[in-house]
């Protein structure tokens, strides 16, 4: 099913285009895709590019404009149920094509087998030894939690789509200099102990958090016994026990 | 000293969480310092047969050229031997699909993505085709290494459409090179020079579509102490966040250097003791 576009006033659907075109053009004059005789829409107001199953809306350069979702915009990546206002005129844009999150049918890798754009064909290999350049650097900050000195407040990931709302839980140290600092458990992977020494993860899952064994001679203790290599899921007010510092594992209500 | 003392790696592999099949192949070759990595795709189980030939053509007859010759060597080309190696041997994996394709109905239109990376001299030599990936982690930063062959990397790449709404789009998992697919194929190659203490990360789309890229970065470097549970939690945040495909992760991480000995005096007695 392609996508498409519902031509609409006051209310009243005036008719529905598929955008099977890769350049869909809407305009006051006869010859656009999509003509609309009315004055307030220019000549040739705009245009929608369709690439595959994506589609772009494009004003182009018309006197009264045109605004998506009620906000005045030159160019768009329509989204489904968008919807467009050119004058008096409403446009909705519908694509249910199956998303990445709908179908797993539809996630399968495909080959394109000619190259859609001619102006991005395949660069030519480079095999010269030099440091390819990126642009999308991502740096991120130090996550460990060397002797859960710090209490640092983070800001609660956002939870996996669909997930549900993911329980917060807290270490406190019941001993040495730290005694009674807190740890919000707020990432989704948070290590403790001393590098070189012994390290162990605290991992947020969505059935629970688990502690695995990192590095270092002596495995973790829970509730006195050692974890082993394997992971072991805490339970509420579980005492855990790693690098001679003590803490208690408990969720908050 | 040699490559094999010089790394340390680790591979896993999930069929993840919707799957049946896991059409992705990895190997790796510790003593020669070469790692495959390879998403087959195509209807029942071809996807499996393309990827396999991939990677067996590729780590065996890479390990049967090194026997006599070091990679970083150089080739009758003028360019190192290693990269040549890569070259040549990403084609051949590719006329074998091809073929094998060709001549049986039920793998018509078979293929797979590749990346795969040989360690030597200090470097990564990296050959890559579709969207399959090599991100590395030096100190604080990760980022990936290779760009895909992707319409949707394309489309970046011209200003179509920014990184971030590239989030949103329908078009992801259409790559525009793929091993398999026609009689030829042009694999991109990239020589990077390593540190000690860089962990390479190869993987399947089925680990940086679920998992963002920072996420990604901060269990590598907060595991960075034990290699093979870092392998382990990522496959396990693919699968936790859906786990929608197959996810296979290879790690390698640069103990130490791994230079060639360059003088002239070791390179006559070399040659005697061949």
């Amino acid at each position: 099913m392609p996508a498409k576009l519902i031509l609409s006033m006051d209310g009243v659907v005036l008719k529905e285009y598929p955008l099977t075109k890769e350049r869909t053009t809407i305009g006051r004059k006869p010859h656009n895709d999509i003509a609309i005789d009315n004055l307030a829409v220019s000549s040739e107001h705009a245009a929608v590019i369709t690439i595959l199953n994506d589609s772009f809306f494009e004003d182009l350069g018309s006197t009264n404009g045109s605004s998506v979702n009620g906000t005045p915009i030159q160019k768009h990546f329509l989204q489904n149920n968008d919807l467009i206002e050119i004058g008096k005129y409403k446009l909705k844009y519908l694509n249910d094509q199956p998303t990445q999150t709908t179908s797993a049918d539809f996630e399968k890798t495909m080959v394109l087998r000619a190259p859609v754009r001619t102006a991005t064909a395949p660069k030519l290999e480079e095999t010269g030894r030099a440091e390819q350049l990126d642009t999308s650097r991502t740096a991120h900050e130090s996550t460990s939690q060397f002797n859960v000195t710090s209490t640092r407040v983070d800001v609660p990931i956002a939870a996996p789509v669909g997930a549900p709302a993911v329980q917060i839980a807290v270490i406190q140290i019941l001993n040495g200099p730290n005694l009674g600092k807190e740890l919000e458990l707020s990432k989704n992977l948070t290590t403790l102990g001393k590098p070189g020494v012994q390290v162990a993860v605290l991992a947020r899952r969505p059935h629970g958090f688990f502690i695995t064994h990192v590095e270092g001679e002596k495995f973790p203790l829970v509730n006195g016994d050692s974890i082993g290599e394997q992971p072991r899921q805490l339970k509420d007010h579980d005492i855990v026990e790693l690098a001679g510092v003590k803490m208690e594992f408990y969720l908050k209500a | 000293m040699n490559v094999k003392e010089a790394l340390e790696i680790v591979s896993q592999t999930n069929p993840g969480m919707v799957r049946s099949h896991n059409e992705d192949s990895v190997a790796f070759d510790a003593e020669h310092g070469l790692v495959v990595l390879a998403d087959g795709m195509g209807g029942y189980n071809a996807g499996e047969v393309a990827s396999g030939i991939a990677v067996s053509v590729l780590a065996s007859e890479v390990r049967h050229l090194l026997e006599h010759t070091s990679p970083a060597d150089l080739g009758p080309t003028g360019e190192d031997v290693g990269v040549g190696v890569l070259r040549d041997n990403v084609k051949k994996a590719n006329l074998s699909i091809f073929n094998a394709a060709q001549s049986q109905p039920q793998y018509a239109g078979m293929g797979t993505t590749i990346v795969t990376g040989l360690f030597y001299d200090d470097h990564v030599a990296v050959a890559h085709v579709g969207d399959s990936r090599m991100y590395r982690l030096r100190g604080e930063i990760f980022e990936p290494i290779t760009r895909d062959h992707s319409l949707l990397q394309e489309q970046i790449d011209s200003g179509v459409i920014s990184k971030e709404l590239a989030k949103l789009s329908k078009n992801k998992n259409l790559v525009t090179r793929a091993v398999g697919i026609e009689a030829d194929v042009v694999p991109e190659l990239h020589i990077h020079a390593v540190e000690v203490g860089d962990i390479y990360l190869f993987c399947s789309d089925g680990l940086n579509d679920m998992v963002e890229d920072e996420d990604i970065g901060a269990t590598l470097h907060m595991l960075q102490g034990n290699l093979a549970l870092a392998a382990t939690q990522l496959i396990e945040q693919a699968n936790d966040n859906g786990g929608r495909d197959n996810v296979s992760v290879i790690l390698v991480k640069v103990k130490s250097s791994y230079a060639v000995p360059k003088g002239f005096w070791v390179r006559f007695k070399s040659w005697f003791k061949n």
